[in-house]
């Protein structure tokens, strides 16, 4: 679906990346200066590349004696900061590109009452919608999305994240999706790539990738985790509990989460679970899961991040390294992951 | 006898005008966004006639477009066009020294629009041509704008060059102020005087009221 591979010199910065991905939402998750948005600026063409190759959906966009213009790359564009045409309404900012299933778009990002306004008379929440709706109305053959959120606060996060996935489910329009908000991509993509300093640190399917422990040393150790496919299999009205299963076990989490049957991914912070040789018992942790050792990532400071596999999903755990000494564990020991119920989050 | 200037000045002025406004605005928009060999000397030359007395620019413009001059003779010879002498030579010489200011304002304006947007224009399948016309060229409306009345204003009031090039003939080429300044030659003309001078007052008062007006609406759209 994606294949990129370019190279691309930037004053001092040398953007070197490669990586292929399938149809979906595809993160390009980095902090801020790892070169992401050079990355998405050459997949749009408004900067090109010193060299490499760039086809998306079978076209070939920029190659070896290959460069076409901007304007016929069809993608669709959404700038962190919208970039809506002053000058022009609403609607015609809309209109800008084509008209595209227009009364959809319009109905599905809920812009009909915007129609009329100024972009300037619009919050940071409708400036995103807007920008995305026009973005879709060019009929892109991918959108392409610089942080759309990064400019928003937490509620208005919250308000866009939903047509984001309804986009992605209802539409099936491929994104490449950049971000450095690890609870974003984990919501959004399917595919993640990884990057630092203009160099791919690890690309792939989003589990596989989140459980990399390298990569969990570059997300740092807050945010580092993995994502977990669960389905909802039980509601415990009584107790206000929700029952997900999946490939290696089942979780309990605190609320009522989902509809019965529901698919939902599951961030799993990799500082919220502990390991232990021997089933516990009598714990206030409800999530007890066998686990094998698959791999021992140590970094620098104390820390350790161990990867688990529960069945065919991959968990992480962070634990000291004293601790690791004193446990005696090494890949392939089989121990136990004690995940807390609060910490299971959508 | 009072109208014959005033109505000269505009139509002079007029033409003047509208006739370097394409030119104004590509010459703004290439020096504000173009880098290229010869971009200081194009700056220059195109600075010039603000800089040079303008006897010297009206005895140039005498050089190059006279009947006897380098473009002037053939110009006669082959299309029968003569400049010196005529309203259409005023009006060169209106717009010549008119030019560097139309052009000072509107480069100003090529500048501060915002080259992002033009990109997000891009990405939405705008070729440049259309860009810069759905862009570049409404987003910078207001400074063009102002670039015109500028140069309007200043071909309004333009007598050096104009009275050295097409001197002030009464009826084809005496403007407003080659007028006020034949009638100062003359004792007790004082009332034809004033008169010129307040319609030259209003006139250029006009166009800053007018533009201003049609600056706030294009920005308020």
């Amino acid at each position: 679906m994606i294949e990129v591979h370019i190279q691309k010199r930037l004053g001092d910065f040398d953007l070197d990346v490669a990586f292929d991905a399938p149809a979906g939402v595809t993160a390009i998750f980095g902090s801020s200066g790892s070169g992401k948005t050079s990355l998405i600026n050459a997949v749009a063409g408004l900067i090109d590349p010193d060299c490499g190759r760039i086809v998306v959906a079978g076209r070939t966009l920029f190659a070896p004696q290959v460069n076409v213009p901007v304007h016929k790359r069809n993608l669709g564009y959404v700038f962190q900061d919208s970039r809506l045409f002053p000058h022009l309404t609403v609607a015609q900012n809309l209109a800008f590109g084509g008209a595209f299933d227009s009364a959809r778009i319009i109905d599905l990002l809920g812009l009909s009452p915007l129609l009329a306004r100024s972009p300037k008379s619009l919050s940071g929440g409708e400036k995103s919608r807007v920008a995305l709706g026009r973005a879709l109305m060019s009929k892109p053959a991918m959108l392409l999305l610089d942080e759309p959120l990064a400019a928003l606060d937490g509620p208005r996060k919250a308000e866009i994240l939903p047509y984001l996935e309804r986009l992605r489910d209802e539409m099936a329009v491929p994104m490449i999706y950049v971000s450095h908000d690890i609870t974003e991509v984990t919501r959004l993509a399917n595919t993640l790539v990884v990057i630092d300093r203009g160099r791919v640190v690890k690309a792939g399917p989003l589990g596989a990738v989140l459980a990399d422990p390298v990569v969990a040393a570059q997300i740092g150790t807050r945010d580092a985790g993995a994502a977990v496919l669960a389905r909802v299999v039980a509601h415990d009205t009584e107790d206000a509990l929700t029952t997900l299963a999946f490939d290696g076990g089942s979780f309990v989490v605190s609320g009522r989460v989902g509809n019965l049957g529901q698919e939902m991914r599951i961030h799993i912070s990799a500082q919220d679970v502990i390991l232990s040789r021997d089933v516990p018992k009598a714990i206030s942790a409800r999530n007890v899961l066998p686990v094998r050792v698959v791999s021992l990532e140590g970094g620098d400071g104390a820390g350790v991040i161990v990867g688990l596999r529960a069945g065919e999903a991959q968990l992480l755990a962070r634990i000291t390294k004293a601790s690791l000494r004193k446990m005696d564990i090494s890949e392939g020991s089989n121990i136990y992951a004690i995940v807390k119920a609060t910490a299971v989050a959508r | 006898m009072m109208w014959e200037p005033i109505l000269l000045s505009l139509k002079v002025s007029g033409v003047a005008t509208l006739c370097a406004l394409p030119l104004a605005i590509w010459v703004a928009y290439i020096l504000a966004r173009k880098r290229f060999r010869g971009h200081g000397l194009l700056n220059g030359l195109v600075h010039l006639p603000l800089v040079l007395p303008p006897v010297v620019t009206g005895y140039l413009l005498l050089v190059v477009f006279g009947r006897q001059g380098v473009l002037g003779a053939p110009l006669y010879d082959l299309f029968g066009i003569s400049l010196a002498f005529r309203w259409t030579g005023a009006a060169l010489a209106a717009a010549i020294m008119g030019f560097p200011l139309m052009v000072r304002a509107m480069r100003l304006g090529f500048e501060a629009v915002d080259v992002g947007l033009e990109d997000a224009a891009r990405t939405l399948g705008a070729s440049k041509f259309r860009v810069f016309r759905t862009m570049t060229l409404p987003l910078a409306a207001p400074a063009i704008l102002a670039g015109a009345v500028l140069g309007f204003a200043k071909a309004l009031g333009e007598f050096g060059a104009t009275i050295t090039f097409v001197a002030a003939i009464p009826g084809q080429t005496q403007t407003i102020p080659s007028a006020i300044y034949g009638l100062l030659q003359v004792p007790d003309q004082e009332r034809g005087i004033v008169a010129l001078v307040a319609v030259s007052i209003g006139l250029a008062m006009g166009a800053l009221v007018a533009s201003e007006w049609l600056a706030r609406r294009m920005v308020a759209r």
